[in-house]
């Protein structure tokens, strides 16, 4: 139908001090009722302290199939890991 | 179910030498449980099927609300009353989880209203029966959600990223909806004789409508093997009509209340309850828009849209020369 509402991402801090997390998405006018909807939706039971609404047509996002020439090459990379590295116990926790 | 009988987009499945390089790859994630996220590539049947039958499960969450709605205003206590408010907002609330789920795979939620405006989408038959009596309202919390929780649980493994998540929110809510409904109904059946009679006469006329909310018997579910090869479907409607029997005849037992139907018998050797088939012919009868209560379902939610449309079009025309503004002031 003709005039329908733009598609906001809600995102939603929950109550121990973690990010912002995406929760789903809902139709509203501008960012106020956007807001206003997210609150009433999403938050019904204690599940958040702030929330952030974003326009979905200003995400930009990864392309599936850029998957493995962006997310590969870490996997060969385990140095970058703590458990690379073989400490001596005389030494302590490091 | 929430979705029943829905036809799977597909002329078959698909051997694995029949399938492009492309189709293995894809059928081989779902093999694997890995989950198929919006812009992945998938075959367009998949695509086609999840929109039917996602659009189907939102639908029924919304005019899920009417019959329940029915008695908001006329609740027996202020507390159940906000209860049973909070329980419906809730159902606004799935119904649009999945038109965002269903908006990942292209189809709008605009458009997807239109075509249940039309007649040319369903919702579930179960929400073309009345609501009577204020036992009935415990009934559908109990029967009718604690029915969709049996599917849900299972849909939470389905293969879709989007519909998954949306199922696993929902099923987080539904607990609240049948343990309501069955602390209501069980008011009721421990109340008054009249109470009593009024509880029973709702687990009577809701008994056959919930068990055939899980769709036709497996032998006339065809094509339904696309769709659990694909994990669109996950168990099949026998199954889960099993299992919400097995669940649900001890509670009619605890409230006290006789049986709905007299061939309801524990099968030791099936390890189940045995139970009679619903009637088919009043099923199929229902989903093609025969029910008591079809004509006033859809005749309410097509005022709601259309009284609705001013309020959609005034807050759109203000944001937007809000926006203007905004960009004329800068
Ligand atoms: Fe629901
Ligand atoms: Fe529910």
């Amino acid at each position: 139908m003709k005039n329908e509402w733009p598609l906001w991402e809600i995102f939603i801090r929950g109550q121990h001090g973690m990010s912002h997390r995406h929760v789903g998405s809902l139709h509203a006018p501008d960012a106020e009722m956007a807001i206003k909807n997210a609150r009433d939706v999403y938050t019904r039971r204690n599940e958040g302290v702030s929330i952030w609404v974003v326009e979905a047509k200003h995400i930009s996002a990864t392309a599936p199939g850029d998957k493995g020439p962006l997310f590969e090459p870490s996997e060969s990379k385990i140095y970058r890991h703590p458990t690379f590295f073989d400490i001596p116990e005389e030494v302590g926790s490091m | 179910m929430y979705a029943q009988m829905i036809k799977t987009a597909s002329a078959g499945v698909k051997s694995r030498e029949e399938m492009t390089d492309q189709e293995r790859e894809f059928q081989d994630k779902i093999d694997n449980d890995i989950k198929i996220e919006p812009r992945d590539w998938m075959p367009d049947d998949y695509r086609r099927t999840l929109i039917r039958q996602i659009g189907q499960h939102a639908h029924s969450e919304v005019v899920g609300q009417l019959p329940e709605g029915n008695w908001i205003t006329r609740a027996p206590t202020l507390e159940r009353k906000a209860i049973l408010l909070a329980k419906v907002q809730d159902e606004a609330g799935h119904g649009l989880y999945l038109y965002s789920a269903a908006e990942t795979l292209g189809e709008s939620r605009d458009e997807l209203v239109r075509l249940l405006h039309e007649g040319r989408m369903k919702y579930s038959s179960i929400f073309n029966y009345p609501t009577l009596n204020w036992a009935d309202i415990g009934a559908v919390g109990w029967l009718v959600d604690g029915a969709a929780i049996v599917n849900q649980v299972a849909l939470q493994r389905t293969s879709y990223g989007p519909y998954s998540r949306a199922m696993i929110r929902i099923c987080k809510e539904e607990s609240f909806h049948a343990r309501q409904g069955y602390h209501a109904i069980m008011k009721m059946a421990f109340g008054t004789p009249e109470q009593t009679r009024q509880a029973q006469s709702a687990v009577d006329r809701l008994w056959f409508p919930a068990i055939m909310m899980f769709g036709p018997t497996d032998a006339d579910s065809t094509n339904s093997d696309q769709s659990m090869a694909w994990k669109i479907k996950v168990k099949s409607n026998d199954e889960l009509r099993q299992q919400f029997v097995d669940q649900t005849v001890p509670q009619i037992e605890y409230l006290g209340l006789d049986l709905p139907d007299p061939n309801i018998k524990w099968n030791e050797e099936r390890g189940h309850y045995d139970f009679s088939d619903p009637d088919w012919s009043e099923f199929f009868n229902v989903i093609k828009g025969n029910g008591p209560c079809n004509v006033d379902r859809m005749k309410d939610r097509v005022a709601a849209w259309d009284d609705g449309e001013w309020v959609r079009d005034g807050l759109l025309a203000h944001a937007q020369k809000k926006a203007a503004a905004k960009v004329a002031a800068e």
